[in-house]
């Protein structure tokens, strides 16, 4: 079976995008393939900085042959009708068709068409070209004078097809005057001249010969044991980074690992602040020192050159840079310390009145000043001293005014730390105000801190509550203020403090509705059904995020057990039968079962069941015993089941008709004590 | 003059290697910018259907980057080296890569990468793609394909490279304080440095740019620009609108507008808010000049 090789080969293509075009590229030409009968064995991606790739392998050397037949109008039918059937079905003359009979219809006129089907080489001289000008790119561009739009101005194009054992041809096309072919070049500054490839091994062994290890992930093993290595040559550990590893191997087409250093005398700056500026500026790993427990004045840099000696000039090119951007992180950081020494940072808050925070929120210090009152009020709902949480959210944003935080965003919180502690105020206000921008996503940690809750709680309360008054909420992928972070955020350190917090007193019903959002999301990750959510959220009143969880879960046991099943089935079908009847006779049943009307066994059994479990799921319920109110509900189990099982509901006499389904309506209102059964799956 | 032994060696150097590829060796252009793009060699002839290939140097000035003399890294006053070919060509990263070697910058011996870098000027309703060109480690030039400028569409693009002089100088000179560098190329009396020419100026006009431009004079003079700017403009269109015959003397004033503008935000008396509305309206007349530049001769619209 013939194979595929595709390579696009441009000028360097943004690391952050890389990954993205193989996937996209992968999906649109594979698609594009099955969707024209191409059916293949399996197929591979590649990307560097300066080529994209594709390998499709098991390909069919042409499309199958088809066979169809379409019916025309009967023998004898008006001219107009048999023309409209050849034009149709393509065929020259009526002639060509043949006739059939039926007995319903009689005679009549069908087309045989058969379709050879085209070579595969046809078919993708087609859809590369169309693919490549329709190709996702989060940004494109223009260059020279021509109108193709590609990442960056796009060289070269490889495109071959043909069988393992024989030369591969090339699949020609031609876009805005560049033609594909089989030749290739390898690394930049390594490689020189053309190189021409057969099919995805070969094109793989000669890029390899010429300085290109074309699979991403290799690079990535490669770069990661390497720096592993050298760090360990040298008694120290890597500090892993995989967004910054994930950056560099689209930055590199032949990664060479080096270790260079840079004077002690920087270590005084917070390793989190040497950390940021190395990988920020520089795209290095920063190194630990496993004997200090600190960073160790080591860096692993990760050119894309083997050069004629050894590195040696790169490496002292990379430490004269980084030795300038650590004088100016010192810089800032001696500057911050002789500033707040002078002015504590929290006597400089004024200076946020000049800062807007969003155009139609007012100032920062207005900000600040709101977060500071809200962390007072929910202090002691949290457990945290109303006056120190006030304190400490007061000095939460001190740090941005900082040279440190101004140069790197990134350490904002961390630097209001290492501030807070070196003006020696409480721990608490420098635990506060690192850790109140905390979670930060779904691996970071959460606050537990009292005094770093009720800081954290307030920043996030104030942002979603000011976003959505301003109607600015989050659209689709559009969420500019990652309001859905700060209500997961917020939803977590409920959670995982087990926090009473009645969101209703704080929040909107709109903005309510998004935590519960945000509540089905972190649930469906931890396993919890999204439906059950649902179904407790539908009940009045359900404002308390732990509660609900609880609830949640309980239900969840709940529907577990056999009497739990059968509960529920029995309730939606209680629930369909008076969604039909109430539709038929327009109303609304409920209000009260007439005891008098009770006739069968079955059926007073079910009342009489009903009205004792009511109050004891009531006191249950509120006793927040969820455990509790479901097994009082599994007790209605047996009754529900037979009531059905023995009595018709819709009788003739219609007065009994009515007192059933009032009946339906009183179990239908007996879950809805506990859940919206009806909102339930399954 | 050697490029890796005096500041003016580095420029001659480029100047030879530009010369050779066919572009025009330039002056710079006799205005206050805040970059090699504002020349109207750049700006305006980025725009229309013509060739050109253009090299110069072009003296920035960025107010707000001034330090008094005392950061070996950051001047109010600086020079860039700017190239610009239009068409770009098909081999322009090779073109780049061999003036480094021109400068004594050897291509297997030091790590040359293009990283990831959107331009964009809001000032000049302008935007392109293309990198930050680094060697080893060191941004030391910016390589764009410009897509839109004043707010028009490229066709062709125009390839732009902008080298840092002075931190590239640094680099082949191998001197961490860009005040240490030779700028002649002389060794002992003769010698005169970087520090010589410049560092009494970068402290004067730091205190200037910080603590004595008269505000109330640069606000006045931002006004006549803008307005100074509109005049030439109208008086400069055709009866019927078709062509232009002063479009450069009013991108001029808006050149001025936008250096006027820079020195108020360096005296911090620009407020947030403020600061967009006044990057709109030096916008809002680049757009208007590079509309009447398309209507020139050299815009593409013949006589």
């Amino acid at each position: 079976m013939p194979d595929l090789l595709l390579e696009l080969f441009c000028e360097e293509i943004p690391a952050r995008m890389q990954a993205g075009a193989a996937d996209s590229l992968k999906k649109l030409v594979t698609d594009a393939l099955v969707e024209r009968g191409l059916l293949y064995e399996g197929a591979k991606a590649f990307v560097t900085p300066r080529r994209l790739a594709l390998a499709v392998h098991g390909l069919p050397a042409s499309q199958p042959d088809t066979h169809e037949e379409r019916k025309g109008p009967r023998v004898g039918a008006p001219q107009a009708a048999i023309d409209g059937f050849l034009k149709a079905s393509g065929l020259a003359s009526i002639d060509q068709a043949k006739i059939e009979s039926d007995p319903k219809k009689g005679e009549f006129y069908v087309a045989h068409l058969h379709r050879h089907g085209r070579p595969t080489p046809e078919v993708i001289a087609e859809i590369v070209p169309a693919i490549i000008r329709a190709f996702p790119w989060p940004k494109s561009m223009r260059w020279g004078t021509g109108s193709l739009r590609w990442v960056r101005p796009l060289q070269s194009i490889v495109c071959t097809f043909g069988p393992e054992t024989e030369e591969p041809e090339v699949v020609p096309f031609e876009i805005d005057g560049l033609r594909s072919g089989d030749v290739t070049r390898g690394h930049r500054f390594l490689s020189s001249g053309a190189i021409r490839v057969r099919r995805l091994d070969d094109w793989m062994t000669k890029l390899e010969a010429a300085f290109v290890v074309v699979d991403r992930e290799r690079r990535k093993d490669i770069i990661l044991a390497d720096a592993r290595d050298l760090a360990l040559a040298h008694g120290l550990e890597l500090v892993e980074d995989a967004g910054l590893l994930d950056e560099i191997s689209g930055l590199v087409e032949w990664p060479v690992v080096l270790i260079g250093a840079f004077d002690e005398g920087f270590l005084d700056v917070p390793d989190e602040v040497i950390r940021a500026t190395i990988r920020a500026n520089q795209k290095c790993f920063v190194l630990n020192d496993p004997k200090t427990g600190r960073l160790a004045n080591r860096f692993i840099l990760v050119s894309n050159l083997a050069a004629k000696d050894g590195g040696d000039a790169i490496v002292a090119g990379n430490g004269r840079v980084i030795r300038a951007r650590l004088s100016d992180a010192k810089f800032f950081w001696d500057t911050d310390k002789k500033t707040n020494a002078t002015v504590p940072l929290a006597d400089r808050l004024a200076k946020f009145q000049n800062v807007t925070f969003h155009e139609k929120l007012g100032s920062q210090f207005a900000r600040i000043e709101r977060i500071a009152a809200l962390a007072k009020t929910l202090a002691p709902l949290v457990g945290a001293d109303p006056a120190l949480a006030e304190q400490a959210a007061l000095y939460a944003k001190a740090d941005l005014r900082t040279e440190v935080v101004g140069e790197f965003p990134e350490v904002q919180g961390l630097m209001g730390k290492y501030y807070a502690r070196l003006e020696g105020l409480p721990e608490e206000i420098a635990l506060a105000a690192e850790e109140h921008y905390k979670p930060q996503g779904p691996a970071d940690r959460v606050p537990v801190a009292p005094v770093s809750v009720a800081v954290a709680l307030a920043d996030k309360l104030d942002t979603l509550v000011g976003f959505w008054a301003i109607d600015e909420k989050p659209t689709g992928s559009k969420d500019p203020y990652a309001l859905r972070r700060a209500a997961l955020g917020l939803v977590r350190i409920v959670l995982d403090n087990g926090l009473r917090l009645k969101l209703s007193e704080f929040v909107e019903p709109d903005l309510l509705a998004f935590f519960a959002d945000r509540l089905k999301v972190h649930l469906r990750e931890s396993g919890a059904r999204h439906d059950l959510v649902d179904a407790v959220f539908a009940l009045e009143g359900q404002d308390d995020l732990l509660l609900v969880v609880k609830r949640v879960e309980a239900l969840g046991r709940f529907l577990r057990t056999e009497d739990g099943k059968n509960l529920l089935a029995g309730t939606k079908r209680a629930a369909n039968i008076l969604r039909i009847e109430e539709k038929k006779d327009g109303v609304s049943y409920g209000g009260g079962v007439d005891i008098t009307l009770l006739h069968e066994p079955e059926e007073r059994a079910l009342a009489d069941a009903i009205a004792k479990a009511g109050p004891l799921i009531a006191t249950a319920l509120s006793a927040e015993d969820f455990e509790g109110a479901m097994g009082v509900m599994a007790s209605l189990r047996a009754p529900v089941d037979a009531f059905f099982e023995k009595v018709t509901v819709n009788a003739e006499d219609k007065a009994l008709r009515a007192n059933r389904l009032a009946l339906l309506a009183d179990i239908r209102a007996i879950t809805r004590q506990v859940a919206d059964f009806e909102r339930i799956e399954g | 003059m050697r490029p890796d032994k005096s500041f003016q060696g580095l420029i001659l150097a480029l100047h030879a290697f530009w010369a050779d590829k066919g572009c025009v060796v330039l002056q710079p252009y006799d205005m206050e910018v805040g970059a090699g793009t504002f020349h109207p060699a750049t700006t305006l002839r980025a725009l229309g259907p013509k060739p050109w290939k253009a090299a110069y140097v072009q003296p920035s000035r960025r107010p707000k980057d001034g330090r008094y003399g005392e950061n070996p890294n950051r001047l109010q006053h600086y020079y860039q080296y700017q190239v610009i070919l239009k068409p770009s060509p098909a081999n322009l990263q090779e073109l780049y890569l061999a003036s480094l070697e021109a400068i004594g910058i050897d291509l297997r011996l030091h790590d040359v990468r293009f990283v990831e870098d959107d331009w964009e000027s809001p000032t000049l309703g302008a935007w392109g793609l293309g990198w930050e060109c680094w060697c080893d480690g060191m941004e030391v030039s910016q390589f764009t394909y410009f897509q839109q400028v004043a707010g028009i569409e490229c066709a062709p693009v125009s390839g732009e490279l902008t080298y840092g002089l002075e931190r590239l100088a640094m680099y082949v000179q191998g001197v961490e304080n860009v005040y240490d560098l030779n700028f002649n190329g002389r060794e002992g009396d003769e010698k005169v440095t970087y520090g010589d020419v410049f560092l009494q100026a970068e402290k004067e006009y730091s205190r200037h740019n910080f603590e004595h431009a008269d505000t109330a004079m640069l606000l006045e003079q931002f006004r006549m620009a803008e307005s100074a700017a509109a005049k030439y403009l109208e008086a400069g269109w055709s009866d019927d609108r078709s062509r232009h015959l002063m479009a450069q003397p009013a991108y001029d004033q808006c050149i001025k507008a936008s250096h006027v503008f820079n020195l108020l935000d360096a005296r911090g008396v620009i407020s947030v808010t403020e600061r967009q509305s006044y990057i709109l309206r030096v916008r809002e007349l680049a757009k208007a000049c590079g509309a009447a530049w398309l209507a020139t001769e050299a815009g593409g619209t013949p006589a």
